[in-house]
């Protein structure tokens, strides 16, 4: 088995609620916490597994605003776990799961470092390396509905442009996902083999954000400015 | 990268004690400038053995969670940070012994003098060239992910050690005739190799923030961050040196580290004049290992903003 995700970029519309819930449901989880650092000052911080950042895409008129997650990648060849000194860090043989023992990490940042992703972070009050699980505390839990077996960013995402499963077995839904869609991995070129992989937007008619000056649009322009009167 | 004191403080300490170690095997058993007497070698490995122990209580400062660097010790096969966490500890008991060795009188003639020589002569280079290759492993670091890494690792140390060297000589009253030329030897080796690592790090070349986005076909910007104030990632990665400063902190490194000992080494003529030379050239270094991490960009980067790396 080689469990991971497939982020929909088509879809995802930058509501960061995967990484809200991801946080509720980890804090708690196998390496909670998730501490946070002057939650109520006027520059919180704190440990995330999940991050959503914003990215335009092509230049105007004919751009494009792209949200993008990003967690572990649970990477094939992942390096984080070849630089890890003590052994902390481990990928499992069972399911490609990459995870930190937080009773043998030293905090010594170097995995932090390996990792192209930004997926780990230093937990500065615990002084461990806290990365995210993809939820294994949930996704084998047989006290859970069998469509609650999965990361809580999954099960959260409103938009459903998150998917879980197998990458192993070729006819699962991300493994489809990933050959309809064409889906990619983020910088492939360095060869760690990323599990987790990303689907393009579609390709659809594209609709430059500037109007022509057309009979229509200058009927649209008058009633708009006759209303704001 | 963030420069952490911790780490600057023992890679260059540290280096330079291992450096010290191996100068001065290859000074007594090629008999330069007629070698040390058995008081003096114990002494001078003493003065390495300090500068070791300091850099690596050092590095335990830049851990989080040192209760379980005992730990770090494990994974060898695969972690060069492991690999150089075995090596440095394995060459306590080897340089001890060897040490005992010269203290019952057993010089070079002995075998178990001349073998322990070159398990520490071993060691105390592949210990610097492990530290070296800690960082050129790095593939997300593409300023580091280059064999100059630890050859400059390797050359710096035994550079500051060959200094250290020639100032010890000077305070046991010692000739250096010959050990000057392998000063300056030492010195242009390093000084060569530096300047190819800065023409090196000048120019990305590493992943864009195309292919970590994986969008190749058209531009792409950083729209919003996604964060209100600093993260782990921004705060580990996101250190960044005004072009200018760089610029001047590399003249510092050329000035302190190589040309002023280069200059005035072969004019010194007494312990003081020296020590302040390998001082001097200890501050270039230092300058150097802060630049060393402050100019590295880290492929995380291209998720916060920049372009290339």
């Amino acid at each position: 088995m080689r469990l991971g995700l497939v982020i929909d970029l088509d879809v995802c519309v930058g509501c960061n609620a995967c990484a809200v819930s991801c946080k509720q449901w980890n804090t708690s989880g196998t390496t909670g916490p998730l501490t946070d650092y002057a939650p109520y000052s006027k520059d919180p911080s704190g440990v995330w597994f999940n991050r959503i950042r914003n990215f335009e895409i092509g230049d105007y008129p004919n751009n494009k605003t792209v949200h993008f997650p990003m967690s572990c990648m649970h990477c094939e060849d992942a390096a984080c776990v070849t630089v890890c000194p003590t052994g902390a860090s481990y990928k499992r043989k069972e399911d490609g799961i990459v995870l930190v023992d937080q009773d043998k990490c030293m905090g010594c940042n170097y995995c932090s470092w390996a990792c192209p992703y930004g997926a780990r972070e230093l937990d500065r009050e615990d002084g461990t390396m806290k990365k995210c699980t993809l939820c294994i505390d949930r996704i084998y839990d047989k006290n859970l509905a069998p469509e609650d077996r999965q990361p809580t960013c999954v099960i959260t995402c409103p938009a459903h442009a998150r998917h879980f499963g197998d990458f192993d077995d070729p006819n699962s839904n991300v493994n489809k996902l990933v050959r309809e869609r064409g889906g990619n991995a983020l910088m492939p070129e360095l060869g760690y083999r990323p599990t987790n992989m990303y689907l393009p937007p579609r390709a659809v008619k594209q609709e430059p954000t500037v109007q022509k000056d057309s009979i229509i649009s200058k009927v649209k322009d008058w009633v708009n400015r006759s209303i704001a009167r | 990268m963030h420069p952490a004191l911790s780490v600057i403080f023992f890679t260059v300490m540290s280096g330079s004690g291992y450096g010290l170690m191996t100068l001065l095997i290859i000074s007594i058993v090629f008999d330069v400038d007629g070698g040390m007497s058995h008081q003096q070698v114990i002494v001078t490995s003493l003065v390495a053995l300090g500068l070791i122990t300091a850099g690596l209580l050092s590095s335990s400062f830049h851990l989080a969670n040192p209760k379980n660097a005992w730990r770090s010790m494990s994974r060898f096969r695969t972690s060069w940070l492991s690999r150089e966490a075995v090596l440095a500890i394995t060459f306590y008991p080897f340089t001890f012994l060897w040490l005992l060795q010269w203290y019952l009188g057993h010089g070079l003639e002995n075998r178990w003098t001349l073998l322990l020589t070159v398990l520490v002569f071993m060691g105390s280079v592949m210990v610097n060239f492990a530290t070296g290759m800690l960082y050129a492993t790095l593939k997300t670091i593409p300023q580091w992910n280059t064999s100059l890494t630890p050859a400059n690792f390797m050359m710096l140390g035994m550079m500051l050690g060959s200094l250290l060297l020639t100032t010890l000589r000077f305070y046991f009253g010692l000739p250096v005739e010959q050990l000057l030329i392998i000063d300056l030897g030492f010195l242009a080796t390093a000084g060569t190799l530096k300047l190819m690592y800065f023409f090196w790090v000048g120019k990305p070349h590493g992943p864009s923030i195309n292919t970590a986005t994986m969008f190749t076909r058209a531009t792409v910007r950083l729209f919003d961050v996604g964060h209100t104030s600093g993260t782990f990632l921004t705060d580990e990665f996101g250190y960044q040196v005004a072009r200018f400063r760089i610029m001047l902190l590399r003249y510092a490194v050329y000035l302190f580290a190589f040309i002023i000992p280069a200059l005035f080494l072969p004019m010194s003529m007494s312990f003081e004049s020296a020590l302040t030379l390998t001082l001097t050239a200890f501050l270039g270094v230092l300058i150097e290992r802060w630049l060393f991490f402050a100019e590295a960009r880290h492929v995380v980067t291209l998720y916060h903003g920049n372009q290339r790396v």
